[in-house]
């Protein structure tokens, strides 16, 4: 009993204590983010400038951040945050700066080039972006200029769309058992290949809504031992594209981590579909695609919004092929910016070093996600 | 001898309780089948008062009866077949007995499920239709019946079959024609019938062929009306894949057909190569020189 006592009469002192000197000798990062002021002391060198403004922008103090730039007056405080938020709905715009990385490329007496990498915290998870910055010297401190990429304005046109949409109705509950009812479509897996990975299995393939209408689909596939005991049962959870119109084909990847393909004595694969209502538009167009080898080993494209309606969140998915024609990776990025009628937006889709060497050819497919929900 | 006595005795026993039985169920006078709905009565012996129990699947009577007579019950008293219970309680004993309530043998409904609600165009055995026939009162109906399957299809053509009910159900399975539209599924019994309606759709475009011609910076690809193989236009909305291939690079694009074709502005690269794709259908090439 006095153990306890003089136990809790400890942990209280210690506390206080705690408390005390975290008050009187508070950590820098606490006095940034209480004070909203930056962590460095000044702007004594090009990468503190940066470095202030880079914590400026995940505190989202985006006044302090504005009036610290030496270019403010090429464009307006709201033209800046739209900037790094999104000028329309996106991806960006639901998300906050969880860290953030700073590069010197070049400095001299009087200015500097530092590249700001910005991990954004969204909602299908991290997206990265990067700006290189000039820092210019004014005086004793230093101020970056920000590459500011403005609003895209798209001309003023006429876009005809003839909206092609499918709605469906179900049976009412009042039914009697044996009336009509309309069944799902009908989707076939046309590909499917185990791959394995340093961290577990992967199953790679594509699925086809071989049926006349849209199809919601998705993926499950379940590893059975060689006794044929269930392993493990995971689904394509968003590597996939959720949304097929009729003959379309997506890619899905369904991922086992901590599972050896040794282990695995046969697989069963689910597809699961439903009938959805969806429209036709909008229309993507992927442009240049270009596959760049090994070792660097990515793909990179434009894609273009050939509808009127503007996409607020892009999700690209890529296939990738062997010269036999058998999937051999599947990789995927989501876009964070909106799509405008007609204006092209790039991306960039990393494959796997020791896969990459055996691409042959890819495809990709565009999933799209306009506000108001899936069109 | 040790072993006889004890088959001897279970012998006598099983005789004792069944002639107990009889002489319990000696009163009532119970029909042994009854039609559902139709009006039966019960020979109650005896004199005095007592009552009267019927109980059955989802359903139960009581009725207080004067014995010495016969108890009428009017039609649509029993509706749901089924093994029934009859108890006749007196202020000193009760007897009981059972009986059957059959399925009325006229049918009056049908329950008729066809698949699929889609079918593509062309397919044998690719329609199944399959029926269960039911009484007035709900009761499946287990006499042999004669249940006609009729199926007309958009080119007018109607294939029949007539199957007899086993245990209450028939089914037969149908061919989808050549031509797209939608197939009027009939199942008839007697004046009774159930409609169905099942779409035949087109099925893989057939001969996907694509034209390039240029206009202004852009190449404008257009597919040719895209068919199935038995003349069929594909369905608007059916994706169609156009793949630019120049320079080691390539664009592609997935056009949803409209007005029965794939329609899509792509940039003009000199040498291109573009093909179009539906599905798992490829179509023709095209080499693109200025």
């Amino acid at each position: 009993m006095n153990n306890g006592r003089l136990l809790a009469a400890l942990l209280a002192a210690a506390t206080v204590a705690l408390v005390v000197i975290g008050t009187v000798w508070p950590a820098r990062s606490a006095v940034a983010y209480a004070t909203g002021k930056g962590l460095m002391d000044s702007s004594s060198t090009p990468q503190e400038a940066v470095t202030n403004l880079g914590e400026e922008i995940r505190s989202q103090a985006w006044e302090k951040a504005y009036a610290g730039l030496a270019n403010k007056a090429q464009f307006t405080e709201p033209e800046f945050v739209h900037d790094l938020t999104g000028y329309y709905p996106s991806l960006l715009t639901y998300s906050t700066l969880d860290k953030f990385e700073v590069r010197p490329l070049h400095a001299s007496a009087d200015e500097a080039e530092i590249e700001l990498k910005l991990y954004w915290a969204t909602v299908v998870g991290s997206s990265v972006s990067k700006r290189d910055l000039h820092v210019i010297r004014n005086g004793d401190r230093w101020e970056p200029e920000w590459p500011i990429a403005k609003e895209p304005i798209v001309p003023p046109q006429v876009i005809a769309v003839n909206y092609l949409r499918w709605d469906v109705i179900y049976p009412s509950s009042g039914d009697d058992w044996g009336a009509q009812n309309v069944e799902a479509p009908h989707v076939r897996i046309v590909d499917m290949h185990p791959v394995e990975r340093a961290d577990g299995v992967v199953i790679l393939g594509e699925l086809l809504n071989e049926d006349v209408v849209p199809a919601y689909v998705s993926a499950t596939a379940t590893l059975l031992s060689k006794n044929e005991v269930p392993i493990a049962t995971e689904g394509s959870f968003d590597k996939i594209s959720h949304l097929l119109l009729p003959k379309q084909v997506t890619p899905f990847f369904i991922k086992f981590p901590n599972v050896s393909l040794s282990d695995v004595g046969s697989i069963r694969m689910t597809p699961m579909s439903a009938l959805i209502a969806a429209s036709a538009d909008p229309v993507i167009e992927i442009e240049n695609e270009h596959l760049h080898p090994a070792p660097e080993a990515f793909l990179t494209g434009q894609l273009v919004n050939q509808s009127g309606q503007i996409v607020n969140v892009a999700h690209v998915l890529g296939t990738f092929y062997n010269r036999a024609g058998q999937v051999v990776w599947v990789a995927d990025e989501y876009i964070d910016t909106a799509l405008l009628p007609q204006n092209p937006v790039p991306f960039e889709i990393h494959i796997p070093e020791d896969l990459a060497r055996n691409v042959s050819s890819q495809r990709t497919v565009i999933a799209t996600y306009s506000s108001g929900g899936s069109q | 001898m040790r072993t006889r006595l004890p088959f001897l005795l279970s012998t006598m026993a099983l005789s004792m309780i069944q002639l107990a039985l009889a002489q319990d169920d000696r009163g009532l006078t119970l029909p042994k089948t009854v039609e559902a709905g139709s009006a039966f009565s019960i020979q109650c012996p005896g004199s005095g008062k007592a009552v009267l129990y019927i109980v059955g699947l989802g359903q139960a009577l009581k009725r207080d009866v004067e014995l010495g007579g016969t108890i009428f019950f009017p039609a649509g008293s029993l509706s749901n077949s089924g093994h029934y219970l009859a108890a006749l309680e007196r202020s000193s004993s009760a007897e009981t007995g059972s009986f059957d309530v059959v399925p009325a043998t006229k049918p009056a409904e049908l329950s008729f499920l066809a698949k699929p609600s889609r079918v593509p165009v062309g397919l044998q055995d690719g329609i199944t239709g399959a029926v269960y026939v039911f009484d007035v009162f709900r009761n499946l109906v287990a006499v042999p019946t004669s249940v006609s399957f009729e199926l007309s299809s958009p080119s007018g053509t109607v294939q029949k079959r007539t199957v007899t009910t086993r245990e209450g159900s028939a089914w037969t399975v149908m061919d989808s024609t050549a031509q797209q539209g939608i197939d009027r599924f009939v199942a008839r019994v007697d004046e009774i019938s159930s409609a169905r309606i099942i779409g035949q759709v087109p099925g893989d475009p057939c001969e996907l062929k694509m034209s390039a011609r240029q206009s202004g910076q852009k190449l404008l690809l257009a597919t040719d009306p895209v068919r199935d193989c038995n003349g069929n236009a594909v369905p608007d909305g059916t994706i169609v894949t156009f793949t630019e291939a120049y320079n080691g690079d390539q664009s592609t694009v997935d056009v949803p057909l409209k007005h029965g074709i794939g329609e899509v502005q792509m940039a003009v690269h000199n040498g291109a190569t573009i093909s179009v794709a539906s599905g798992i259908v490829l179509g023709n090439q095209v080499r693109w020189e200025k």
